[in-house]
């Protein structure tokens, strides 16, 4: 039998002599820490790299925005000028895209979960569609599709003699419509997981006593699904703010918009300001959001168990049939007229209803072409780069904070997914503004013009993706499985090492893939930082489109399709591979690998 | 073997008054249990013994080394705990290794190690199956395994029987007393359930409110309970309450609810006073029913519960209510009959109310 004797053990850090008066202590901060000491020595590394990187430039723009005419200069012209209009349409645009998603989203939801029609399957899968769109590409799909130019329009003039010009969709409402198409699985996914979570025994319940339909559904489903559509409606909104593609194709000055050209015109300073309200507007909802998730009401005592769907007959059956192939095509529609617009030839599709003339070399050009290859060379590696060192940092913030027992503890989470909230035209801004020359902030380090802003960019804005699924993962395994291993000897290091990381390996794994194929589509921040000569890939999509080049552009564009939806059927693989598997994992996973455009 | 003692443990939460003060001793090789309702403080106590908790003050020893601020990993405790904590992404086999392994156990010595671990548990054959693959008791019986194959100098268990059914944690109690007597290990066992403590323990310490009443052998905490709680949380008792009326050395009378008198065995640290109010502790199994002229109480049966060998009855008496078991026989008392109840003496036991 091993004879115990703490004091001739000598593998921690401090010396014995030294502990040993300490013994007696009864501080209450080395009471909490307890045996934990090992997750506050890596905090700090950790904190401080989220710190340099993220909470440091965000704090250089506030800062930089009270330079050159002042801070009262600066917000007046802000709240005088075109700025707070730019703010009001902004908010305007993202209400309605809260309202329009909500409705979609959650029919869509109620539809799919609730009822059993023809063609039902099939709209399960391509609801989840509009997830494989990269922003700029599912942008720029709307616009091939609806704009004056658009397919639909030409079709409906050609064959039924319609003006295009009265069935396009232009301007506030082309955005909206991106918006709605590529915001409502927020809604979606959030209801149909409420939906799944809720217990059927409390309809019947409400059956048994007495209600009907219609008032089942007002007092006892609404209410059981309010956290599912606040937190929808919440996300919708801060990803409306964020925006930034749509406005730019449509040409609408929401703030986003004016951030980037008032940068261009080379108002700095006014440019910083306008991201700093955007960032404080951001927080908000992020803050709120967090608040509302953690009051966790309304939550079923019992497992959710599946209700049989009502089954359609009669006349309804056709009606449905119709209505979910109507649905299934215009979901469908923007991942297919990427893919056959990039078979076209380029410049020679004017006025025809869809391309007339199809070849493969715009695929063969872009692998054959060095300059055609370098947008997907800099993407690619620059994301990779970016995910290592996210997935690294992210995890172990992830377990820093599910083993944090201090206080302090949502200061760090909300430092690390502050960049999630942030749109990513001011994540682009406040790298530009931090690390454009050697300053004492940025400990000399300049990153403007040269190829490392990309990486580093795309590292803040994915760090909280992998931070999140870490901590879904981490969050199912049970902390005393890190005790027993504890208790069986093992120092915290080889806890981590042989407990802990094997078991969260494939959370990680998933949000790395996720910032890795979000990275490869980045456009918002890039089309801000990218040094000359090193054009990001949807940068190059958005160059070749503004020169009319639409073939290229979508053949890069259904690129970043495939790679997405290679991801995609990867990461729920992984879900699956998982030995105690919960639909409500994949589902959340799905909305943390929301992309933001 | 180690002896394991708590010098004035607490532990204090924010600026409230302590919520566990403890100090006892547990003898080296003995099943110890910690017995409480939940809530009582029994595994903060066992976590603190672990290390996952630091007290808040006091020391805690094991044999004569102050392991207060030692970390888990170096008390060479083995813990089973309540949801077993076994090792999803490992198998049976890679579980009960995971200890020997921390402690470089050479390749030879370990297998023959952990295939002694698992006959002693009975599942000798399981060695390459996944933790997912076992039922519930086997799992319970890879986390005995994986504990006591570090021959640990104490075994820490905390209700590891909880999960199971009840046929199957009779069995497991067995087993694991015999785990824990083979290898001689000091056992401090958790429960809230006082059936499993009183089968399988030593001595047990009865908590309450983060407080010891208690600690003894089974047997004297049955038939001697040191305070009112302790008398109503093990087995089923009837506490009434009295009043002090005299002492002499070895009996105290007091006044029964009712206004009866009798003589009860004065515990020796007890010193009580005439009119100091009091409590005694009657066994429903120790009343019995009779129909002499001056039985000790009265009161009408309220309610039959038959369990098979015997009959428990409620009986109300003016304003409380008392149990009685006895005898099923056909002339037993009917509902609503007026009945008069005594006892030996001998059999019950004064407590502080």
């Amino acid at each position: 039998m091993t004879v115990l004797d703490a004091k001739t053990t000598t593998s921690q850090k401090k010396p014995p002599s030294a502990s040993a008066p300490r013994r007696r202590r009864t501080g209450t901060l080395s009471e909490k820490i307890g045996s934990d000491r090992f997750v506050y020595l890596l905090a700090a590394p950790v904190f401080v790299i989220i710190l340099f990187f993220v909470v440091i430039p965000m704090a250089q723009t506030a800062l930089f925005s009270t330079q050159g005419n002042g801070l009262a200069s600066n917000y007046g012209t802000f709240f005088s000028g075109s700025s707070a209009s730019a703010l009001l349409l902004s908010v305007g645009i993202s209400m309605a895209s809260v309202v329009l998603c909500g409705i979609l989203g959650t029919l869509l939801a109620v539809l799919l979960t609730r009822f059993e029609f023809p063609g039902r399957k099939a709209l399960e899968v391509f609801a989840l569609l509009p997830m494989a769109l990269p922003p700029l590409i599912g942008a720029v799909s709307f616009v091939l599709l609806y704009s004056e130019t658009g397919i639909v329009p030409r079709a409906l003039h050609l064959w039924l003699g319609i003006p295009a010009a009265s069935t396009s969709v232009t301007g506030i409402a082309g955005v909206l419509l991106v918006h709605t198409f590529t915001m409502y699985p927020f809604f979606y996914l959030s209801v149909s997981a409420g939906l799944a979570g809720l217990d059927s025994s409390l309809e019947s319940a409400a059956a048994n006593l007495g209600a009907g339909k219609i008032r089942i559904w007002a007092t006892v489903l609404l209410p059981m699904l309010t956290p599912a559509l606040v937190s929808g409606a919440l996300l919708t909104f801060m990803i409306s703010m964020a925006s930034f593609t749509a406005p730019q194709l449509y040409n609408v000055q929401t703030l986003t918009m004016q951030i980037v050209s008032t940068r261009t015109s080379g108002a700095h300073e006014l440019a910083a300001a306008q991201s700093t309200i955007l960032s404080i507007v951001s927080i908000l909802f992020l803050v709120s959001m967090r608040w509302y998730q953690g009051r966790r009401i309304h939550r079923s005592l019992s497992k959710g168990t599946q209700r049989d769907r009502a089954v359609s007959t009669g006349p309804v059956r056709y009606v449905a049939m119709i209505g979910s192939t109507v649905v299934s095509a215009v979901l469908l529609a923007p991942v297919l007229v990427i893919i056959l617009v990039s078979f076209s030839i380029d410049s020679s599709w004017t006025t025809q209803v869809i391309p007339d003339q199809y070849t493969l070399q715009n695929y063969i050009r872009i692998f054959t072409d060095p300059r055609s290859l370098l947008p997907i060379n800099v993407s690619v590696q620059m994301s990779l780069l970016a995910t290592l060192a996210a997935a690294l940092i992210g995890a172990a913030a992830a377990w820093i904070v599910a083993r944090w027992k201090l206080g302090g503890k949502t200061v760090l989470d909300i430092a690390i997914m502050l960049p999630w909230a942030l749109p990513g035209t001011v994540i682009g801004v406040n790298m530009v503004t931090a690390f454009n020359e050697p300053s004492p902030t940025n400990l000399g380090l300049t990153l403007v013009g040269t190829l490392w802003i990309l990486p580093v960019a795309y590292f803040v804005r994915y760090v909280p993706l992998i931070f999140r699924s870490t901590g879904a993962s981490l969050d199912q395994i049970d902390p005393s499985l890190e005790e027993a291993a504890r208790n069986l000897g093992a120092t915290p290091l080889r806890v981590l090492r042989t407990v802990t990381v094997p078991l969260i390996a494939k959370g990680i794994l998933a949000g790395a893939l996720l910032a890795f194929v979000d990275g490869v589509g980045e456009y918002v921040a890039s089309v801000v930082i990218y040094p000359a000569g090193y054009v990001p890939m949807s940068v190059e999509i958005y160059n070749r489109i503004y020169s009319a080049e639409f073939g290229s552009a979508a053949a890069y564009g259904s690129l970043q399709i495939i790679l997405i939806l290679i991801v995609l059927i990867i990461s729920n693989t992984l879900q699956r591979g998982r030995r105690t598997t919960k639909p409500r994992t994949t589902k959340s996973a799905a909305l943390a690998a929301a992309p933001l455009s | 073997m180690i002896s394991v003692s708590l010098e004035n443990v607490s532990k204090t939460y924010g600026d409230n008054p302590p919520t566990i003060t403890m100090d006892l001793t547990i003898e080296s090789g003995e099943f110890f249990t910690l017995l409480g309702p939940s809530g009582c403080g029994k595994s903060t106590m066992l976590r603190m013994i672990a290390g996952f908790i630091q007290p808040s003050s006091g020391i805690i020893r094991f044999g004569d080394s102050d392991v207060t601020r030692t970390p888990p990993n170096r008390r060479d405790t083995g813990m089973v705990f309540q949801n077993y904590a076994l090792f999803p992404h490992m198998s049976v086999a890679q579980n009960v290794a995971y200890g020997l392994n921390v402690r470089k156990v050479d390749k030879k010595e370990k297998a023959a190690r952990i295939d002694n671990a698992l006959a002693q548990v009975g599942l000798a054959g399981y060695a390459g199956r996944r933790i997912d693959e076992l039922s519930g008791g086997q799992q319970q019986r890879v986390a005995l395994a994986r504990a006591v194959v570090i021959s640990p100098s104490v075994l820490l268990l905390d209700e590891p029987l909880s999960n199971l059914d009840a046929k199957l944690r009779e069995e497991t109690r067995v087993q694991i007393r015999q785990v824990q007597r083979a290898a001689g290990i000091t056992g401090i066992y958790v429960t809230h359930d006082q059936a499993e403590a009183m089968a399988m323990s030593d001595r047990i310490a009865v908590l309450e409110g983060g407080r010891v009443h208690q600690v003894a052998a089974p047997r004297e905490i049955y038939h001697r309970p040191a305070t009112a709680f302790v008398a109503r949380f093990i087995g089923r008792s009837n506490v009434l309450p009295v009043t002090v009326l005299g002492s002499d050395a070895t009996t105290v009378t007091v006044d029964l609810p009712g206004g009866s008198r009798m003589d009860v065995p004065k515990a020796p640290d007890l010193r009580p006073s005439a009119g100091d109010p009091a409590a005694l502790s009657i066994r429903p199994e120790v009343l019995r029913f009779t129909d002499g002229p001056s039985p000790l109480l009265r009161g009408t049966v309220r309610a039959a519960e038959f369990t098979g060998a015997s009959v428990t009855y409620e009986v109300s008496m003016e304003d409380l209510t008392v149990n009685v078991t006895a005898p099923d026989h056909a002339n037993g008392p009917q509902i609503g009959d007026s009945v008069g109840m005594t006892c030996d003496p001998d059999r019950v036991w004064l407590v502080q109310r």
